[in-house]
């Protein structure tokens, strides 16, 4: 008897093995009402790319072409060294891994990626942009990004690209006189080319907008192309009712906290797993700094914004119902656009101020829910344990894949010499 | 056979009528409100219109009041993601309320303001999603 009882005990260690085992192997079940969730997630569901009806060109190839050279050269710029690809890199997703972008200088915020941006009615965190091509704009003027103005930019588009512009746009202005048209001039943090700009015509300011908006309706033309492809969580949920299970046991428990106790799927819901909203969720300050007002300021730069969709270089004929319906009010304080969780490889760190270096920190930051700096945090401690966030963090990572744009759009194209 | 499609023909009647009545209706001390949604089902992220009917609680409808459309998620303690807004009186105390969009799925209150000289009322109206 006492030489059986090592092999009893060996016996019953391994069967407890092999049953833990084949438990965890075990596929999840899903409700009904969880397989209609989950196919809400799905890419299949993802409807046609909408309409731009502010950028009338939005679906023209020769723009979107246009719009792919202007991306990646960097003689848009006042230093000759930086382009939209600096920031926003193909190989990351169309963004950048770094805390916060930098371009001519360091950027105020963590850089967004621009694939599937056409679906958003708004732009950057705060929402202050209310289309890819007036988002598409703002860097080419800001200091920090490339820094020049739309005079100087309008210029290189005459000497490199003026019969591409045109055999989209029709006549480009004729800068030739600069006692109307001088060298540098917009209305930019820069005192001499401010001035410059003040002191020309109404009219000619008019036509140089118009020109300028151009830049940026191709840019989107080009940008709105860049969507995301389909994953081995689309494969997944794709396959459910056949026995092509491919989420491993992980996965799976991630997938059904996703949509269940970890409350995720609150504000990323739909086929790009965001809203499209503005929440505030408590994220901490960056160091030495004040809090970021978010969309509360956003909403105020929107609809002063002058190339918004109630702006004369928008081609929408005044139906606005994003902006006339905007909220506003004290509840957006502090408040930021959820972004999707599509392909988050590559584009650590996270939130809008990069204050979090790896996915496991954004998790472990909803799983405490601080109270907020500023204005109230959403969201509600979710008492997670280690395991369940790692398996959060696995199912994440099944939101990983290639962009769904032909290589082509991937790289810089030839740039006129 | 005539007997066959008469009974059919009633049996639709007393459905259709019985649908009309059964449109839910939700009230204060004073007035009665209902509403169609241009989008049916209701689906979160997409903005759409309704149509509100409003009316005393003894059916006299309620022409040219300012009504104000707000709401929320009492359990997350946040608004609608947009400002509705009436954009047309259409008579009979009905109105056209434009820009209702919801970001989340869950309970939510629709909370209606109705002001007429005298009256000012208030209509919680509960939509899970």
């Amino acid at each position: 008897m006492s030489k059986l009882l090592p092999i009893l005990g060996f016996v019953l260690v391994t069967s407890l093995i092999i049953w833990f085992a084949v438990q965890l192997s075990q596929p999840a079940t899903w409700s009904p009402e969880e397989r209609q969730l989950l196919a809400s997630l799905s890419l299949s569901s993802l409807q046609k790319l909408p309409a731009d009806p502010s950028n009338h060109i939005a679906d023209d190839l020769r723009a979107a072409k246009f719009g792919q050279q202007l991306f990646f050269d960097t003689r848009f710029s006042i230093n000759g060294a930086v382009a939209c690809a600096t920031c926003h890199q193909p190989e990351r997703r169309f963004a950048d891994g770094l805390i916060r972008g930098v371009a001519i200088g360091q950027t105020d915020r963590n850089t967004p990626s621009v694939v599937g941006g056409a679906y958003s009615p708004w732009q950057y965190w705060d929402g202050r942009k209310d289309s890819q091509w007036s988002q598409a704009l703002a860097p080419l003027e800001h200091p920090m990004e490339q820094g020049g103005n739309r005079l100087y930019y309008l210029r290189l588009v005459a000497s490199f690209y003026k019969s591409t512009y045109e055999a989209i746009f029709g006549a480009l202005p004729d800068l030739s006189d600069t006692n109307r048209f001088p060298l540098h001039a917009g209305p930019v943090d820069n005192a001499d080319w401010r001035s410059n700009w003040l002191a020309m015509d109404t009219a000619d300011q008019q036509t140089i907008n118009r020109a300028f908006a151009n830049l940026g309706k191709a840019l989107a033309a080009y940008e709105r192309r860049l969507l995301p492809g389909p994953s081995k969580f689309d494969d997944f949920v794709d396959s459910l009712g056949t026995k092509s299970v491919i989420f491993n046991a992980e996965e799976q428990a991630g997938l059904k906290l996703f949509i269940g106790k970890a409350n995720c799927i609150q504000c990323h819901n739909g086929p790009l797993l965001t809203n499209h909203e503005f929440h505030n969720t408590g994220v901490e300050t960056a160091p030495s700094e004040l809090p970021d007002k978010g969309r509360i300021q956003g909403v105020r730069d929107v609809n002063l914004d002058e190339f918004n969709c109630r702006s004369t270089y928008a081609d929408t004929a005044g139906h606005c119902a994003e902006l006339q319906f905007a909220r506003t009010g004290p509840e957006l304080i502090g408040t930021m656009r959820t972004p999707s969780l599509r392909n988050l490889k590559n584009t650590e760190p996270y939130m809008h101020k990069g204050q979090l270096p790896t996915l496991i920190d954004v998790l472990r930051h909803y799983n405490e829910a601080p109270t907020a700096i500023i204005g109230h945090n959403e969201a509600k401690p979710l008492n997670l344990t280690l395991t369940e966030l790692s398996q959060l963090e696995a199912f994440l990572h099944t939101l990983d894949a290639p962009i769904a744009a032909e290589d082509e759009w991937l790289t810089q194209p030839d740039l006129p010499q | 056979m005539k007997y066959l499609l008469t009974l059919l023909l009633l049996s639709l009647t007393i459905s259709l009528t019985h649908a009309s009545d059964i449109a839910e209706v939700w009230t204060s001390k004073r007035i009665q409100i209902s509403y169609q949604s241009a989008l049916q089902p209701i689906a979160i992220n997409k903005m759409h219109h309704w149509i509100i009917e409003i009316k005393t609680l003894d059916g006299l409808a309620v022409e040219d009041a300012n009504v104000q459309v707000t709401g929320g998620m009492p359990a997350h303690n946040h608004g609608l993601p947009t400002s509705p807004q009436v954009t047309e009186h259409l008579g009979e105390g009905r109105y056209r309320v434009e820009g209702m969009r919801f970001h989340m799925n869950g309970q939510w209150e629709i909370r209606i303001s109705v002001k007429r000289d005298g009256l000012d009322e208030l209509v919680t109206i509960p939509l899970v999603l």
